[in-house]
């Protein structure tokens, strides 16, 4: 480990770390645009300039320059403040400065910079570059003009996203930064550079000049698109979420936010339930609160009762709708609302046990029935480092662009019984081999073939557990920890025929199949659940709650509120709350916090944040085949959930994006 | 600096370049080239393979040639490598024309060696005949750009025509140079100055004097 000082300061470094990292550990901020942790290193914009002796007598650009022993670094010398100085003079040389009309404004590193390096007035008489807006797509704004090549953007579609596509044409001061023909992009994660770009040249579309970022108010939450649990922050004004932006979290989005999460938040205020609805003659009519509760109390739930949490549900609601149900005397609860019926008797072998940071490390990985672009955009990108760091990918089902090189092994989920040499080979040699079970393969029952895998190679072993199994509601794995899941399935359910359903915003349901039960549904969007409901209680969304989720690796997160709900919607719990009172029964709790307890006592899990210990994997039924084509269960992926259907972004996007039709671009 | 910009994506593009293919005999120099690579790093052709693919367009079409989206397009495939990464390559090299040109390309040095050694006079020459910056001539044989320098400063002024440099030129000696080229004559590349070979220094060495005509040894005067 190298010995170097900065400043006069002694520290030692890690090996291979530069210049730039050594002097962040000293506490010395070091300016920089082109740099980003988790980008390669470009080295062209030349703001995090440093003196460092042995050496040339001139500043080195820190970012690029390896820490080696020995070295006497400094930052604070006249010579690094005038070589930055310069720097910056150049940068804006070509910047307009319409600070007072960019989004970027009060959160631009080049707007900050320019307060510790920047001069007062422009010595440049000539005529400032200006180059023409290139179209990228429904998500990103861009004004060309205010560029100043840092090739972030470029280097995160191709190093993180993996897809080429924007890059930077002609050269010099001619260069201009585009996507090919100026086509959209058109990824999962396109999104992203927004954040990355240190400027305003990639500014968000949708956000476009809504909000100051200093008149927004900043809560922290968890995103609900996938199963992920994506760190995020939700900036909101008044009663509305303007936007929705990822947190740092290493383990879980590292600094990523699929596109999905980021921009489905304008749909919560749309389409919303914000009053109490009754079907009468066939009709949703407005009503009020004590008239529903009768209705459901008329319908004589005690003892034949049931609960379907949707895909959005945090534990709690899930947890209050069980203790209703348990002091009406049922357990008809039930998460999996397509009717997946897989085996959940132990967690374990339904967890991503490899961890998202763990995958990154895996050198063969056999994914089974899982698109996983579409599924968890953010794990993907692991699955790319992991292809990158040089392991084998294997996907059975259906074709898919991966970004990552992987072979394909046909669509029979058979294959886990017959298994190609590839594989064998692969598997056995490998140090940290891994499965992944997706909703596409556990339809075709191949939970227990993927056990007999992980058994036949060894998955587990010394430091490593390799079986996975990547879930798509971000409600799920919570759900299974309070015992949403039946043997059999929400068929078995159908079966007992309950008098009443309690629908947690599940809209993803076969109705159908409850023809005779009263259906009351506790969701926030007019969607399908709403449209197949008797009675229609409105609640609130996952930004309007506080709310405890389990992402698919097993990890305990909290969200916190960041509005309130729109009308008359109350937060869910309070609503199963109030309807207990109408049952004339009792839950055990009065408030959010005796609520929380007594769901911590039922699953001790929940009360802590980080990863839940499932324990072993169970052993693997041989008896259980999987057989059938594997299907994809997501036909578009900006179109999920119900806050993604009702947001007209995410429309936007899967008409354009996924349709491609052509948008009434000339109508905005 | 000349302008460069991507000619518009037409219709009419696609249709007169969308079926663009390599020759038999450039598909094997193509896949020669890509060999020279170790496996897994062809991308590495791109640049001669743009080149080839530019000198077919100009075979095709009678000038110095030049690459239509469609043809970068299929250059991108023909390496499998994302075209934005083909056209990035292509927009950075002033070598490669991103708009027609015409049979001869002129591209005359206007950095300051040249400048100096009378490049206006050379660009007013050109002009005199008719050419344009930027544009094809009428009779479809000039192009004119405008470039900067090309190595050539020790015989400056120069220009540089399709393959070929032409140095120490005065207006007449480049208006000699285009008339033979405009009658389909072949005429001497590098110095036009009468007595001076490449770029020793004009009127005679200075230095080594002794060396000129055969071989001498100067280590006893060390
Ligand atoms: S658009 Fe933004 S991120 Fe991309 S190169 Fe320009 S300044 Fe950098
Ligand atoms: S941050 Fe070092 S050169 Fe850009
Ligand atoms: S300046 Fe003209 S060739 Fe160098």
């Amino acid at each position: 480990m190298p010995k170097v000082t900065v400043d006069g300061q002694e520290i030692e470094v890690p090996n291979g770390a530069t210049v730039l990292q050594a002097c962040e550990l000293a506490g010395k901020e070091i300016p920089r645009f082109c740099y980003h942790e988790r980008l390669s290193i470009a080295g062209n914009c030349r703001m995090c300039l440093v003196e460092v002796k042995p050496g040339p007598p001139k500043p080195q650009a820190s970012c690029a320059l390896p820490a080696t022993d020995g070295q006497e670094i400094r930052t604070d010398t006249d010579m690094v403040k005038t070589a930055r100085e310069g720097v910056m003079e150049f940068l804006l040389i070509n910047h307009p400065l319409d600070c007072p009309i960019c989004d970027q404004g009060g959160e631009c590193d080049l707007q900050d910079q320019s307060m510790m390096y920047g001069r007062g007035a422009t010595r440049y008489e000539e005529n400032k570059r200006a180059v023409t807006e290139k179209y990228m797509g429904p998500l990103i704004k861009t004004i060309m003009t205010r560029c100043i090549h840092c090739t972030r953007c470029v280097r995160f579609s191709e190093e993180i996203a993996g897809v080429d596509e924007i890059g930077a044409i002609y050269r010099g001061e001619d260069m201009q930064i585009t996507t090919y023909l100026e086509q959209a992009a058109s990824h999962e994660l396109s999104a992203n550079v927004i954040d990355l770009c240190p400027v305003g040249a990639l500014t968000s579309r949708p956000y476009a000049f809504e909000a100051r970022p200093w008149e927004l108010k900043k809560t922290w939450s968890i995103d609900v698109s996938d199963a992920v649990g994506a760190n995020i922050r939700l900036d909101s004004r008044g009663r509305e979420v303007m936007r929705a932006l990822p947190r740092i979290n290493d383990a879980v989005n590292e600094e990523w936010l699929s596109d999905k999460g980021r921009y489905q938040v304008d749909g919560l205020s749309r389409r919303r339930l914000d009053k109490v609805y009754i079907r009468k003659d066939g009709k949703l009519v407005p009503a009020e609160w004590n008239e529903a509760f009768a209705a459901i109390a008329a319908a004589n739930p005690k003892g034949s009762i049931a609960a379907v949490a949707g895909d959005l549900v945090d534990c709690e609601t899930m947890f209050a709708a069980k203790a209703l149900l348990g002091a009406l005397g049922s357990d008809h609860l039930e998460g999996r609302q397509t009717g997946l019926d897989y085996d959940c008797s132990n967690l374990a072998a339904v967890n991503f046990n490899s961890t998202f940071e763990g995958i990154e490390n895996a050198d063969a990985i056999l994914i089974v029935g899982s698109q996983v672009r579409w599924e968890a955009a953010l794990v993907n990108v692991r699955l790319r480092k992991a292809a990158k760091r040089g392991a084998k990918i294997f996907v059975v089902g259906p074709q898919w662009d991966t970004t990552y090189p992987a072979t394909f092994l046909g669509e029979d989920a058979a294959v886990l019984h017959d298994l190609p040499q590839a594989i064998t080979e692969a598997f056995s040699k490998a140090e940290r081999p891994a499965v992944i079970v997706g909703g596409g393969g556990l339809a075709k029952g191949a939970l227990h073939p993927a056990l007999a895998f992980a058994e036949q190679f060894n998955l587990v072993r010394e430091g490593w557990n390799g079986f996975n199994v990547l879930h798509m509601a971000a409600s799920r794995m919570g759900g299974l920890m309070l015992g949403y899941a039946q043997k059999g399935g929400i068929g078995n359910i159908a079966k007992a025929k309950p008098n009443v359903l309690i629908s947690l915003g599940a809209d993803e349901l076969d109705y159908g199949a409850f023809a005779d039960s009263l259906k009351v549904y506790i969701g926030h969007h007019g969607d399908a659940g709403a449209h197949a409901a008797d009675i229609i209680l409105p609640g609130a969304s996952y930004a309007e709650k506080d709310g405890t989720y389990v992402n698919t690796e097993g990890r305990v997160q909290f969200a916190e509120k960041a509005v309130f709900a729109p009308g008359d919607a109350r937060e869910d719990w309070t609503i199963l709350r109030a309807m207990a009172d109408a049952l004339d029964v009792s839950v055990g709790f009065d408030s959010f916090a005796e609520l929380q307890s007594a769901m911590i006592a039922a699953v001790p899990a929940l009360g802590e944040e980080g990863l839940a210990d499932f324990g072993q994997l169970p052993n693997a039924d041989a008896s259980i085949r999987a057989s059938g084509a594997i299907s994809y269960p997501i036909a578009d992926f900006y179109m999920t959930n119900v806050v993604a259907r009702a947001s007209a972004t995410m429309q936007r996007c899967s008409s354009e994006l996924l349709h491609h039709d052509d948008l009434k671009e000339a109508a905005e | 600096m000349a302008d460069r910009s991507l000619a518009p994506d037409t219709p009419e593009l696609r249709e007169r370049w969308g079926g663009f293919a390599f020759t038999e005999a450039n598909k094997a120099h193509a896949d020669k080239v890509i060999a020279r690579y170790p496996d897994g790093r062809q991308k590495s052709a791109v640049m001669p393979l743009l080149d080839l693919a530019q000198r077919q367009v100009g075979a095709e079409t009678d000038t110095q040639g030049w690459l239509p989206l469609p043809v970068i397009e299929y250059v991108a495939a023909y390496l499998d490598v994302p075209v934005i990464r083909v056209l990035e390559v292509a927009t950075f090299y002033f070598m490669y024309n991103l708009r027609p040109v015409g049979k001869y390309h002129v591209q005359v040095c206007g950095t300051t060696p040249c400048m100096l050694r009378g490049s206006d006079a050379i660009m007013e020459a050109c002009k005199a005949r008719g050419m344009k910056k930027g544009a094809v001539s009428e009779d479809g044989l000039w192009t004119l750009t405008e470039v900067e320098c090309m190595g050539s400063c020790a015989t400056a002024p120069m220009v540089q025509i399709n393959d070929g440099n032409y140095e120490d030129l005065t207006p007449e000696r480049l208006d000699a140079v285009l008339d033979a080229l405009a009658a389909g004559k072949d005429p001497k590349e590098g110095t036009q100055e009468p007595g001076r070979h490449t770029s020793e220094p004009s009127g005679g060495p200075t230095t080594l004097k002794e060396m000129v005509s055969e071989n001498h040894d100067y280590r006893s005067q060390w």
